[in-house]
């Protein structure tokens, strides 16, 4: 199963966010800002030290020739540079889409209205002036000035600006469908909204900041990550500020040579700390943030998106999600005495203008089955009768005066009463073994005449077994929750692939089950839109609100899915995991690519001590300063290599977690230990062909 | 190498992992308060050490509570080993009259004997009194052993429990593990040594006549000897069994008193990594997940082994030197051949370098052989396994704690290499633990580097320095490495009865041994009060060969990555120059 996404991924160096990010990682070179991240502030500081080394060289006496100094120097500097190019990027991919957002934060009028009822007088003024509590009218062509709930009215939403999808939906008052976001445009009808959040905190404002990384907070895992590599990073310094010392002990007592400079410590230094994870770090967090937001999934904290990685088990609505949301015909159950033939014609007939995917599917089984042709509904002057909430029916009115009506059994038998007719007592008996096989009868009759049963029932999605079984794989549980009682729901359940269901849920038996769940030291997932889901998504570790859902059920999740698709879950879980696997596979690279680096400088700094010391020089380097710079250059060039895959994250595919960590520690840790090597090598020998040394 | 030190180190191996299972076993229940044995015949003996004591043993502590039990328990130890010293001219069992031990020394002696390093900057014979060894350091042995097993204990309790605020009593922990463990051990071993000839007596030193008449540093002629006696051998069995390695005697086991059979040699050498080995298995008896104990001691082999082949080989090389000068040094049927410089003849290569090897893999720094005589490579190793922390084996408990630390760190990177919060023996490893398993990795190679790079350039610490150029500045690094990882050995060609190293390893030895018990038992206090993730598909299990080796690699990058700057200064440098004459 495909889950389609709105929003075109980007080409990944578009100039319109490679030039501004290039002007950006130089001014990230401000002090302030590096030194909230500790790796790349000792890079500052070394590389502040040796320019001042040139500059004595120049003017000085230096400790070594000025064009080795400039040249570790300038490499230094890039090495921050690239580090603060793969942020800038990662934000300029983010800024970019806020962008687009922001053109639907335009500064709208807002008709205020005097009293919260339609038809009450109104003034226009500025949607900032708006309040929380304000009632306003939204008529067709306006757009929405604030998030608010619908108080009063039905009408069409062009919800694109938001969610990138194109069809109108539905909002009316009442029920769950009765949100509404800023920024979005009325395309029929009317509404009267409560406005439900002061300008600036609305959720477009919300999303305009989290994609801009704006309100970006680091995440636990983010912060044991920096823990381990601060940690790394005083080892380093430790292992190299005391080098200097030893160095001047080994000239003394051995007689050779001269103490290591300051400019190759700190060129040591900066190989040896974990610059690579360091400054990808902060790029891999945003571009995991924009991930999120490319799958159309808002989260209202990091956290949840790193939690969603490490969840146990799913709870998933049977309806939308493991079955196709709206119920399929499979079956004509005629009453006693009407040909099975007449009932499909009948049904046809009546579904014709039926929009509805129930009203096509008995189109379709009509043709398929009983070899009904589809008639065009003009040809037969007919006229349709939408459902409403008041007849609970629908049907078509012919031009040679026949009345066709279908609906639930009692809306039936009302029309059909009302008429003088009579309800069939066999056909009752036929629609109690429906609804109890979980299906759902729908009645047909002609004028006063019931014609018989069509029988609806619930398909499961193509391709969601597949998907739970991949979820199995990956270590996370699926539960079923159904209002069907427990034999539909074992059978469906069963039918999908499920783990486990929870039949005849209600708000207080998915809470319990949740809490169960939790006690027993699991982290649950649901999705969910309705206000009675909301007691369940306020508890649940990661929780997914649908865009369509209700304000108390967007409140009380901490994602939320603008496609308002259930399925989605499967891919936040995807994302969650990308974004730990891409953070712990480059620290193992860059930590591993240490291993190289000491080879290269090490016999390269006390050669002059100890000339035995050159049997390590087992790349065989053309000389000292070479073999120093291209460590150096390696170092600060495999960042720039490393930002595509920072930005894209690495590829998750479900398998048990000793493979996982068997075939990425195959392709980070030895690759981190190998790539060095030939790395290393392949500059000192395009240096020496450059005759640079 | 050759077919005698295969079959020597194999057979130790083969007898050291044969008793892991049962000691292992028998710990763990000692530890649960099982019924076992022992604890059914001397219970009385605990109880009324608890009323004596004013203890109640029911009573389990928070971390913090656990903690400063601890300190205080050490530091009064401190205090009395070092006021003892100080005294000993006026205490009892001082037949030679020693004198007062100078300040500086007696804090070195103390600190280090209740950090279970057992760094002797003191000469025993020499300098203690029967006494002050009985009283101060022979009780010091059991009970700093005793503090590194309960402070185990306690962070294995953090995995067992779930969402509890205490870690046990440390009181408790103490008692058993010195009544039921090491008491019993010790006074069996001690009588197996004397069985041998190791000697445990209150006479005084005794004068033989000297076959043939020599003469001292001042030219005056000698006839007789003064040969050292004590109760050595009560003392030798608990410093081999608590991985504390401080000797009777100065040359330490390579006394004749002190080691005298091959047989005593053999059960010593095994004492040394005996409990450490076992302990393992107690980890996975207690977390009800042997596969666990027995991955830990998989991955402490994998460290050890090829350690141990490369000191034996390198030793058993020779010296190149020699070798171009014509001489012999291949074992055959007249010799063992090697280098056997600083080595005793009736232990060989074998029983050496497996003892120098055993010795700094667990912090225990007994000797039977002198390391500074060792090939450049062959003293790389014994420093080398120290610098890894003190991990592989370690101290009794405390080598483990620290192992958890380096777990700690594998099951993170790992952890985030999977996608999945990481995750040991169902406890959520988070922000707070990654912090204090930090602290844990570093504040060792910390204290070493700085001490080291401190000793090389202060003038009053240069003059220590007995060798030249490389060779001088590795015993140097070996001084702090031991101190630093709390071991003990002695590399020796330094002289370290001075102020400066007095006062630099005291210091050295105490934040190393405290400073990582502190946050070790921070990380029980932390995961006691974490629920305990059940197993599932995405779980990483960590007792996979493929986890084994991701430890082990985590530990030598770790370690290596820290050191080779220092030691391509030293041994690297020394053997290099050595190949290239």
């Amino acid at each position: 199963m495909k889950i389609k996404r709105h929003h075109k991924t980007k080409s990944l160096f578009d100039p319109a966010i490679v030039i501004p990010a290039i002007v950006d990682s130089i001014k990230k070179l401000n002090p302030w800002h590096q030194i909230k991240n500790p790796v790349m502030f000792v890079v500052l500081v070394g590389s502040i030290l040796t320019t001042g080394l040139y500059v004595q060289a120049i003017f000085a006496h230096g400790e070594a020739p000025a064009s080795f100094i400039l040249a570790i120097t300038l490499w230094l500097w890039f090495t921050l540079i690239f580090a603060n190019f793969a942020e800038a990027m990662a934000e300029g991919r983010g800024k970019a889409q806020a962008a687009s957002l922001k053109k639907a934060r335009r500064d709208t009028p807002a008709k205020k209205l005097s009293s919260p009822k339609y038809g009450s007088s109104y003034d226009t003024i500025s949607a900032t002036t708006i309040r929380k509590g304000d009632v306003v009218l939204v008529e067709a062509g306006d757009i929405i000035p604030m998030d608010g709930e619908i108080i009063e009215g039905v009408a069409s939403v062009d919800e694109s600006a938001i969610t990138g999808e194109s069809a109108p939906v539905i909002r009316e008052s009442g029920g769950d469908r009765n949100a509404v976001t800023g920024g979005t445009r009325v395309l029929s009808d009317w509404l009267v909204v409560r406005v439900s959040s002061n300008p600036g905190e609305t959720f477009l404002d919300h999303m305009i900041a989290m994609v801009e990384g704006a309100k970006r907070q680091k995440t636990p895992n983010e912060i044991a990550l920096s823990i381990l590599l601060a940690v790394f990073t005083i080892i380093f310094l430790l292992a190299t500020v005391t080098l200097l010392p030893f160095s001047i002990y080994s000239v003394l007592s051995s007689g050779h040579g001269v103490p290591i400079t300051v400019t190759v410590l700190v060129a040591l230094l900066v190989c040896l700390i974990p610059t690579t994870i360091g400054g990808l770090l902060p790029a891999i967090g945003i571009a995991g943030m924009d991930r999120m937001i490319q799958a159309n999934v808002i989260a209202t904290s990091g956290r949840a998106v790193e939690a969603a990685g490490d969840v146990d088990v799913l709870l998933l609505d049977k309806t939308g999600t493991i079955t196709l949301g709206n119920r399929q015909a499979v079956a004509f159950i005629p009453a006693q005495g009407v040909t099975v033939e007449a009932l499909a014609d009948a049904a046809q007939l009546a579904s014709l203008s039926d929009e509805t995917p129930e009203g096509r599917s008995i189109v379709i089984l009509a043709k398929e089955k009983y070899n009904i042709r589809e008639r065009h509904i003009h040809e037969l002057e007919a006229k349709f009768i939408p459902f409403t909430a008041q007849t609970r029916m629908s049907g078509v009115d012919l031009g040679d005066g026949r009345q066709i009506r279908k609906g639930s059994a009692d809306a039936i038998e009302g029309y059909v009463k009302k008429l003088g007719g009579l309800f069939p007592e066999d056909l009752k008996f036929n629609i109690q073994n429906i609804s109890k096989t979980g299906g759902t009868p729908l009645v047909v009759a002609e004028h006063k005449n019931v014609l018989g049963v069509i029988q609806l029932k619930d398909i499961v999605k193509g391709g969601i077994r597949e998907r739970f079984a991949e979820l199995r794989r990956m270590g996370i549980k699926t539960i079923m929750i159904t209002g069907d009682n427990p034999l539909t729901a074992a059978a469906i359940a069963a039918e999908a692939g499920m783990d486990d269901f929870l039949a005849q849920a209600t708000p207080e038996t998915k809470l319990k089950l949740i809490r169960e769940m939790q006690l027993g030291g699991r982290l649950v997932a649901m999705t969910g839109d309705g206000t009675n889901d909301a007691p369940a998504l306020a508890q649940a570790d990661v929780a997914v609100a649908m865009n369509t859902g209700t304000q108390a059920a967007k409140e009380a999740g901490n994602l939320i899915d603008l496609d308002s698709n259930p399925t989605k879950l499967i891919e936040i879980v995807e994302i969650g995991k990308q974004l730990l696997m891409t953070r712990g596979s480059l620290t193992t690279f860059s930590i591993a690519n240490d291993v190289s680096k000491y080879f290269a400088i090490i016999p390269a700094a006390f050669v002059g001590t100890y000339p035995q010391l050159n049997a390590l020089n087992i790349m065989h380097l053309t000389t000292p300063a070479s073999a120093v710079l291209s460590a150096v250059i390696f170092n600060a060039i495999i960042i720039i290599m490393l930002i595509p895959l920072a930005l894209r994250g690495i590829p998750y595919k479900p398998m048990s977690a000793n493979r996982l960590l068997r075939d990425n520690l195959l392709i980070y840790g030895i690759g981190g230990i190998i790539a060095p090597f030939i790395g290393i090598k392949l500059i000192d020998m395009l240096l020496a062909a450059l005759h640079f040394v | 190498m050759n077919w005698n030190n295969i079959i020597q180190g194999g057979i130790y191996l083969v007898v050291l992992v044969l008793l892991v299972k049962p000691l292992g076993t028998y710990m763990a229940r000692i530890y649960e308060g099982k019924p076992t044995g022992l604890n059914i015949w001397l219970g009385p003996i605990e109880r009324l050490t608890y009323r004596l004591s004013g203890i109640n043993p029911e009573i389990s502590m928070p971390w913090k509570t656990y903690a400063v039990a601890v300190m205080i328990f050490n530091i009064i130890g401190i205090v009395v080993v070092y006021i003892i010293q100080r005294l000993q001219m006026h205490l009892p069992l001082n037949p030679m009259s020693m004198p007062p031990v100078t300040p500086d020394l007696a804090f070195n002696t103390a600190v280090s004997f209740a950090t279970n390093t057992n760094w002797q900057s003191y000469g025993g014979e020499t300098t203690l009194s029967y006494f002050t060894q009985m009283l101060t350091l022979t009780v010091q042995n059991f009970v700093s052993a005793a503090t590194g097993m309960a402070v185990l204990v306690a962070v294995i309790r953090g995995f067992i429990q779930k969402q509890t605020e205490t870690i046990g009593n440390f009181w408790v922990d103490l008692v058993r593990s010195t009544l039921y463990i090491l008491l019993p051990l010790a006074i069996i071993f001690s009588i197996v040594l004397v069985s041998q000839g190791a000697v445990q007596t209150f006479a005084p030193s005794v004068k033989a006549a000297l076959i043939e008449t020599t003469k001292d540093v001042t030219g005056k002629v000698m006839s007789e000897q003064m040969i050292a006696l004590g109760p050595a051998a009560s003392q030798i069995a608990i410093k081999q069994l608590g991985t504390n390695g401080g000797g009777f005697f100065n040359v330490n086991s390579a006394h004749p008193f002190e080691n005298p059979t091959p047989l005593s040699n053999f059960l010593e050498v095994l004492a040394i990594l005996l409990i450490a080995a076992a302990l393992c298995y107690t980890f996975g008896y207690m977390v009800k997940d042997k596969r666990q104990g027995w991955a830990i001691l998989a991955a402490m082999l994998i460290i050890f082994i090829p350690c141990l082949w490369l000191c034996t080989h390198v030793e058993q090389q020779g010296n190149p030197l020699l070798s171009k000068l014509g001489i012999d040094q291949r074992s055959s049927a007249m010799q063992p051949g090697g280098n056997m410089e600083g080595k005793e003849s009736r232990f060989g290569i074998a029983n050496s370098a497996l003892w120098a090897t055993a010795t700094t893999a667990a912090s225990n720094g007994s000797v039977n052989s002198m390391h500074d005589s060792y090939m450049p490579l062959g003293g790389l190793i014994p420093m080398w396994l120290m610098q890894l922390g003190e991990v592989i084996f370690g101290g009794v408990g405390s080598g483990l704690y620290g192992m958890i630390a380096f777990i700690i760190v594998a099951v993170f990177i790992s952890g985030l290499m999977i996608g999945r919060t990481p995750e040991y023996l169902g406890k959520k490893i988070e922000a707070y633990e990654m912090k204090m398993a930090s602290l844990m990795i570093l504040i060792p190679p910390m204290i070493v580097l700085i001490g080291t790079a401190v000793s090389v350039i202060v003038p009053a610490a240069k003059s220590s320095i007995l060798n030249p150029g490389p060779h001088g500045f590795s015993e140097v690094l070996y001084a702090f490495s031991s101190a630093g990882n709390n071991n003990g050995s002695a590399f020796a060609g330094l002289t370290t009865n001075t102020l400066f190293y007095n006062i630099a390893q005291g210091l050295a030895m105490f934040f190393a041994r405290y400073w990582l018990i502190i946050p070790a038992l921070a990380i029980a206090g932390s995961l006691s009060r974490k629920k305990i993730v059940p197993v599932s598909q995405g779980t990483l299990p960590t007792h996979t060969p493929l986890f084994i080796v991701f430890l082990v690699m985590v530990i030598l990058i770790v370690g290596a990555l820290t050191f080779i700057p220092a030691l391509a200064l030293g041994p690297i440098a020394e053997h290099l120059m050595l190949t290239s004459l």
